[in-house]
């Protein structure tokens, strides 16, 4: 286990009790304007986006340029910024525009760009130098001397390799005076990022614009050639050669990471439902505000790994970040989906006198159900569903329609945008 | 019109005799522990002999330090470049910026050769890397013959592609062969397979089977096609490519040895005896690549005419 190691740049003693004065910024992704609205609300302090043009994760929706002036000053609000990804490797092709592009992100007031090719962070840095610039683990920045060479760059942050761990952490930010990102929460590449050109090679999407097929994720049969003759190495019944990370979860080591000084503590997923941000980014939150709160007397809570767990389908571990990961951290063979809870309804308005919640529909749920609310604001809580209305006040059963407006008594208080989801059986 | 350079991956020392005697103009060496995915292991010791044996034939040696450095090694590297200074290879292979930043600390003088493999995909870059030091820009086997051309069109530096041989597709930090057999409960697999590169993934569905091995560095997946362009070289000729490197990874000595000297028959007639005497001399250089071919490595031409989409 690592060792905590109290680091005295980042706190303060205040009337004795030593406190953490350097919180790290909580990154969360977003896919849409409703989920950076949701990831803001939620609590995190910055948001990145993809644009139309320019990101990895083409199939995510992407913002235009206007959806993301809507998320700026949304998150302007609650003091948050936006970030945009840029950080494909560009072909010559995809140098067109690129100027005017950086300009409108810059226009709308986004805050930074996270981006990984030369040409992308210099024609940012002549044409808008408002921007900050983030480098992309898509450079996969594995050393402290690396780091040192960005910074000369100029650079504002880092995001480092999901390969580094703590140590190297430690000796980065006490080499380089620089910002340093880490991923803390999320699905991972098993490959160095950028490393990896599986896609175009299987399926001739290139992996390094966007268009990677997760070919890492397919099983393989290994095989020998012994002096042409092919030697199965598996027999029936074995599991299938496999390269899937497990996915990564370092809430536990959210202490670790505040103590080394980690700038910013980053959350994947722009694919991800609300709901997962919504979750993932709730907990993080309440770990990272309780310890630096009261660093002394932290101790995780039960109830926050469980309604972790509770948005995760697929196993977690903990990667890089404590020393090489065993063969416990890949997944082989079959996996159940583990998902045990759906999202199953939007808060959109409570009436503190009838007690009477509005709810937006995401999942089927009936009559009898037991279900759990969270978000901004309240203790999570479950209930039971006693009565159920539709939008004109008739009673009903079940509620079985997308996106229907349905209405019910909960005794204790909601807020706008809290979330309600059942367990899934 | 200038000759381009047929740059060759030899295996030993021994084997560095043999491609000069084939036609190489230049060799890259190394070893595991600062480069990526070497033909052959060569120690300093190694290193420093076949610097003798190149030079004395006056030909190139380039040494490959592209690894992607973690903290940990980064004492020894400076340690290396030096000893590399000391010996005076003809260049340093980087594509970790870590390399750069020692390089400038420790006033080496021997040319830098920027190779980070898959990332090289536009002449900014190329341009970018040169202004800070890059002599030459060994551009990514993922481009299509018309980027190629361009990126040389608008590039400051000597620009390197590679027209044969197998390409990585992929590196991970992770043991994942070893991971594989400990899930396994098979241990044993690992300690007798420390030196395997025999090891091949069979995709069912594309009917294709990718090499791979683990080394120092984390585990290695090959292209399931050796690249070939044996017969298509006019354009890059034309292009005034600077350097054909032909990547013989995971080959034996004599295949390696064989393909160089075809290679070396092709742009001697083309640059010898023009255009037309290559013409008809590359059918028959192509034939001899295919009879000697591995039977489990089909030829392609890469991503020379394909489109990748995203």
């Amino acid at each position: 286990m690592l060792q905590l190691i109290q680091n005295d740049k980042i706190s303060e003693l205040v009337n004795g009790k030593r406190v953490i004065t350097k919180k790290p910024e909580l990154l969360a992704p977003a896919g849409s304007l409703e989920k950076l609205k949701v990831a803001v609300h939620y609590g995190a302090d910055a948001v990145f986006i993809g644009g139309q043009e320019f990101g990895l994760r083409s199939n995510a929706d992407n913002f235009s340029i206007e959806e993301m002036r809507e998320g700026v000053e949304f998150a302007k609000q609650y003091g948050a910024v936006i970030y945009v990804t840029t950080n494909i490797f560009a072909h010559n092709e995809n140098m067109t525009g690129l100027a005017e592009y950086l300009q409108a992100i810059e226009g709308v007031g986004v805050r930074g760009i996270i981006v990984a090719d030369p040409l992308i962070i210099e024609t940012c840095r002549r044409v808008a130098p408002k921007l900050e610039i983030h480098l992309s683990t898509q450079q996969s920045l594995s050393n402290w001397k690396a780091v040192k060479y960005w910074k000369q760059e100029g650079l504002h942050r880092v995001v480092l390799a999901r390969e580094v761990g703590a140590q190297e952490m430690r000796k980065m930010k006490e080499e380089v005076d620089i910002e340093i990102e880490a991923f803390v929460h999320g699905a991972m590449c098993i490959a160095y990022s950028g490393r990896c050109v599986l896609s175009n090679h299987m399926t001739a999407r290139d992996s390094n614009r966007g268009g990677c097929c997760q070919s890492c994720r397919w099983d393989y049969d290994l095989y020998e050639n012994v002096e042409g003759e092919e030697i199965a190495l598996f027999e029936d019944g074995d599991a299938p050669f496999a390269m899937s990370p497990k996915d990564l979860k370092l809430i536990e080591s959210i202490p670790h990471m505040i103590e080394l000084g980690i700038d910013s503590l980053k959350v994947e997923g722009r694919m991800k439902s609300i709901h997962y941000i919504a979750t993932v980014i709730s907990v993080y939150r309440k770990v990272i505000d309780a310890y630096c709160a009261d660093p002394e007397n932290f101790k995780i809570k039960k109830e926050w790994l469980e309604e972790l767990d509770r948005c995760a389908n697929r196993a977690t571990a903990s990667s890089f970040f404590e020393g090489e990961p065993s063969y416990k951290q890949q997944m082989f063979g079959f996996h159940a989906p583990k998902m045990k809870w759906d999202f199953a309804g939007l808060v959109l308005d409570y009436d503190q006198d009838t007690q009477i919640v509005t709810l937006q529909q995401r999942n089927y749920f009936k009559v009898g159900d037991t279900v759990e609310f969270f978000g901004p604001n309240i203790e999570t809580f479950t209930m039971q569903v006693e009565q159920l209305w539709d939008e004109r006040g008739n009673e009903i059963d079940l509620a079985n329609h997308p996106l229907q407006i349905v209405k019910f008594k909960v005794k204790q208080p909601l807020f706008k945008f809290n979330m309600m989801r059942k367990e899934n059986k | 019109m200038k000759k381009p350079e047929l740059l060759v991956t030899p295996k030993s020392v021994e084997h560095i005799e043999d491609l000069i005697s084939s036609g190489a103009d230049a060799f890259i060496i190394g070893e595991q522990q600062f480069g990526l995915r070497l033909a052959g292991e060569f120690s300093l010791k190694q290193v420093n002999e076949a610097t003798k044996v190149i030079h004395a034939a006056n030909k190139k040696v380039y040494v490959a330090v592209n690894a992607l450095f973690h903290n940990d090694r980064l004492e020894a590297l400076d340690e290396y470049l030096m000893e590399l200074q000391r010996i005076g290879v003809d260049s340093i292979v980087f594509g970790d910026p870590a390399v750069l930043m020692a390089v400038r600390e420790l006033n080496i003088t021997i040319p830098l050769h920027w190779n980070p493999e898959t990332t090289a995909t536009n002449w900014f870059q190329a341009n970018y890397w040169a202004e800070r030091g890059a002599k030459r820009a060994v551009l990514a086997r993922e481009l299509s013959l018309d980027e190629i051309i361009e990126i040389k069109e608008n590039s400051q530096p000597e620009i390197e592609v590679q027209i044969h041989g197998m390409t990585c597709m992929f590196q991970s930090k992770r043991k994942l062969l070893g991971n594989y057999f400990l899930f396994r409960k098979e241990a044993m697999e690992i300690e007798n397979r420390k030196e395997n590169k025999n090891m091949f993934l069979h995709d069912k569905e594309r009917k294709n089977k990718y090499p791979i091995y683990e080394d120092l560095n984390g585990t290695h997946i090959f292209s399931p096609n050796d690249m070939c362009l044996i017969d298509e070289l006019t354009e890059l000729f034309e292009a005034g490519i600077d350097s054909l490197k032909f990547d013989g990874i995971l080959q034996s000595d004599d295949y390696i040895t064989t393909v160089t000297n075809l290679y070396r028959q092709a742009i001697d007639a083309y640059f010898d005896q023009g255009e037309e005497a290559y013409e008809a001399l590359k059918d028959d250089l192509l034939e001899k690549i295919e009879v000697i071919q591995p039977p489990l490595r089909p030829l392609d031409t890469g991503f020379i005419f394909k489109e990748t989409v995203y």
